[in-house]
């Protein structure tokens, strides 16, 4: 069974990035598994499991000349686990007002206190420079029933932060 | 009785459009009831169309009297050439399959629908419906319509869950 490696490349945004990298995965007969594509702060990342037969030493030396050919840094690091692994959030959180020194933490902290666990962040900040907007969005799980996380984000809110939470009822058909 | 296989992606039959009911007959509620024992199976299915076990025909089953947390809706309905008649508001809100394994994603539908759809009798019937239960219509009948939900995943970015305005 081949191997996964987490591959992690960051640096100035330029379209095709994409393109040139699963280019040249692919010429080598490696796979693509998940992948997330953000950018922040108007800079290029990117996080993708990647296998094959290749190990991380030539994989490193397969792709660095593309990397700095595009002015990315590369990191790639040998990981646990693989694919069919998704955990179906059941709560998501929305925090926003004010951008405030600690709020990340106060808020993840009172989250993870009441084991809530986190899928999926997003942290931004809208607003503009002289009135910036913290906004943040959590999709995550947890077995306490919402009275007990309401509780536990109540003396935020005492506080001034704008948190709610609410339920994600996921719909089949 | 046993239930039916279900189709999943790739399968390019999933992507056919559906034709209407025409003949309102014992076979019909034959294939209902299979219909519906194949959507208990499912793992906690509120919906399931015909074209999802091969059957291209606009035939859907609805129920969501039994989510976790108790929605607005009119119990198990049997839904025969349904239409949309009528769409206010809309609402991202977060979606699986039994057809598309192993994956959930965001999808923006509309919050309020007037629906209207023939039972397997052939008779008229009209419905108001709101927020998870108007989802779940939309969700089957895009599949008589060939479309699956994975066609309107919306980016995480898309953030249509709280708009404020700041000044």
């Amino acid at each position: 069974m081949n191997n996964w490696y987490m591959l992690t490349l960051t640096g100035e945004d330029r379209p095709g990035i994409v393109a040139r990298v699963t280019r040249a995965l692919f010429e080598r007969n490696m796979n693509l598994g998940e992948a997330s594509m953000l950018r922040l702060g108007g800079n290029f990342t990117i996080m993708m499991m990647v296998s094959g037969e290749m190990d991380a030493q030539t994989l490193e030396a397969t792709l660095a000349p593309v990397a700095s050919g595009l002015g990315l840094s590369l990191h790639i690091d040998p990981m646990q686990g693989g694919l069919h692994r998704h955990v179906v959030p059941n709560l998501m959180v929305r925090v926003s007002g004010a951008d405030r020194a600690g709020i990340v933490a106060r808020v993840t902290g009172a989250l993870a206190e009441a084991g809530f666990n986190i899928l999926d962040l997003e942290s931004d900040v809208a607003g503009s420079a002289e009135r910036p907007v913290y906004l943040m969005q959590i999709a995550g799980v947890a077995e306490a029933p919402l009275e007990t996380l309401e509780a536990a984000l109540e003396p935020l809110r005492q506080e001034g932060i704008d948190v709610n939470i609410t339920p994600i009822e996921m719909l089949v058909g | 009785m046993e239930p039916l296989p279900i189709l999943t992606i790739p399968d390019e039959r999933l992507k056919q459009v559906s034709e209407e009911v025409t003949v309102f007959d014992d076979e019909l509620r034959a294939f209902v009831e299979q219909l519906e024992l194949t959507r208990q199976q499912g793992p906690a299915a509120v919906g399931i169309a015909a074209p999802q076990v091969g059957r291209f025909q606009r035939i859907a089953i609805v129920d969501c009297s039994n989510t976790r947390k108790p929605v607005p809706n009119h119990g198990n309905l049997v839904l025969i050439n349904p239409e949309i008649v009528h769409w206010e508001g809309y609402e991202v809100g977060r979606e699986g399959c039994l057809s598309v394994p192993d994956y959930t994603g965001n999808v923006i539908r509309a919050t309020q629908i007037r629906l209207k759809a023939q039972d397997p009798s052939g008779e008229e019937h009209e419905y108001e419906m709101e927020g998870y239960e108007a989802r779940a219509v939309q969700h089957e009948i895009d599949h008589l319509d060939g479309v699956l939900f994975i066609d309107r995943v919306v980016s995480r970015r898309t953030d249509l869950f709280k708009r404020k305005v700041y000044r």
